[in-house]
């Protein structure tokens, strides 16, 4: 009797650690899934942007490159037609200041989006419910490419009139000029 | 018993194939009586299953740990070290997990079931059985078998799992990406579908291996010499058919 009990004990464990691991994979590993986490503590502030990227929910928010906290839900407001990103700070960053500039940034050439966080000189800091009115959204590396070419036919076509009818169309490289302009476009965004 | 030689190779290999797909028919329907006696079916899963475990979780960890080094080595030529959770969570889920699972199953749980039935078979206790009016397939083969196919899906949960936190030992605590952005990023491209893939690709190599160990000791010579060739067959045949079914099956969920 002894070893048969041991037996089932064991059945039993394995069975349920089992199906633990399969609980686990199927609610806390997919988006979709419920979450059984913990809240975590901070306060929250909110920051309208004209376009997100694919910025995603749990995307950090950093400042000076530092991780200051997370992305905590990001909605559409149908009014003003703008993403608001709700984000939680944690605790210990309490003195950020009211008037911050909040950017949506990439990591690397191609990594993921994360919300940068510039420093203002208010006085007042930022608390839970806050909104951080300056933004700047997510730059799309496509349409940067877009406004170059854009830019760059157009100038073209002024160049010499002729040419106008076909914008797209340009087999010679950017000369240094014109690209050392268009980053002078792209650089007060990032 | 296979006195074939070469030319009867081919012969012999259909033969065999042939008798596996009786016997899995025949097994299919003693599974049903078998579901009748959850004691033995107990006892089998804790063979197969609980007795596993242990290596199981070893191997889940160092492989876990190993894709950690390697996705991060990886992925920072390409200055996204963040996606780290993704690769590991997607390469243990779908690939890595069921098929080193299946793979340590038939080493570990099938070998056993194959020279235990073989020595059965060796020393007439299967005739002996059958003399009893007690049908062996019932009584020995279909819940070896049940157990090998429920105990390998849970066995394949408990890799991924260990495997992942593996990772996340590894690329968080000693390579230091951000464990919010570890875990957010896996969360984000990591779908049910992947779970069920790893699910359906373990429960396959789950009948599949469990089948091959059962049918090989079943069918063994009686001979001490014959027990050897099932188990070692058993390992073989295993092995191959996990990794050919794993790409029939990629294959077909991609």
């Amino acid at each position: 009797m002894r070893a048969n009990h041991t037996l089932e004990i064991g059945t039993g464990l394995f069975v349920l650690l089992g199906f633990a691991a399969l609980l686990f994979l199927t609610t806390q590993l997919p988006a979709s899934g419920l979450r059984f986490g913990s809240a975590k503590s901070g306060y929250h502030v909110t920051a309208e942007f004209d376009d997100i990227g694919d910025l995603k929910v749990g995307s950090s928010v950093t400042m000076a490159g530092v991780r200051i906290g997370d992305v905590s839900a990001i909605r559409f407001d149908s009014k003003v037609y703008k993403a608001v990103v709700a984000m939680r700070i944690n605790p210990q960053f309490n003195q950020i200041p009211q008037d911050s500039y909040a950017s949506i940034q990439t990591q690397g050439l191609l990594g993921g989006k994360y919300v940068g966080i510039s420093p203002g000189g208010a006085d007042e800091y930022l608390k839970d419910g806050s909104n951080i009115d300056q933004t700047q959204s997510a730059i799309v590396l496509e349409s940067v490419v877009n406004k170059f070419f854009a830019s760059y036919a157009t100038s073209k076509g002024s160049d010499n009139s002729q040419n106008s009818g076909t914008q797209t169309q340009s087999k010679v490289p950017a000369t240094q000029g014109k690209g050392a302009d268009t980053h002078g476009k792209a650089e007060p965004q990032k | 018993m296979s006195h074939a030689g070469g030319n009867g190779f081919l012969l012999e290999g259909v033969r065999r194939l042939g008798s596996g797909a009786i016997f899995f028919i025949q097994l299919l329907v003693a599974c049903v009586p078998a579901c009748g006696r959850p004691r033995l079916l107990a006892h089998q899963i804790y063979n197969a299953g609980a007795r596993s475990l242990i290596i199981i979780m070893l191997a889940g960890l160092f492989v876990g740990m190993v894709l950690g080094l390697q996705g991060f080595d990886l992925l920072q030529r390409f200055g996204s070290e963040e996606s780290l959770g993704i690769a590991a969570a997607l390469g243990l889920l779908r690939e890595l997990a069921p098929v080193i699972t299946a793979l340590l199953f038939a080493g570990r749980a099938g070998t056993a079931l194959t020279s235990e039935i073989g020595l059965m078979r060796a020393t007439d206790q299967l005739t002996a059985m059958e003399i009893m009016a007690v049908d062996p397939m019932r009584y020995v083969a279909a819940p070896r078998f049940l157990g090998g196919v429920i105990a390998m899906p849970l066995l394949t949960a408990v890799f991924s799992v260990i495997g992942l936190f593996g990772a996340q030992l590894i690329g968080v605590q000693l390579m230091g990406v951000d464990r919010g952005v570890f875990w957010s990023q896996t969360q984000g491209s990591v779908g049910l579908r992947d779970v069920t893939e790893g699910m359906v690709k373990s429960l396959v190599f789950g009948i599949t291996c469990s089948l091959i160990a059962v049918h090989e000791g079943y069918y063994a010579a009686p001979t001490a010499e014959g027990v050897a060739l099932a188990t070692t067959r058993t390992v073989v045949a295993s092995s191959v058919l996990t990794l050919l079914l794993d790409y029939v099956l990629t294959a077909e969920f991609l």
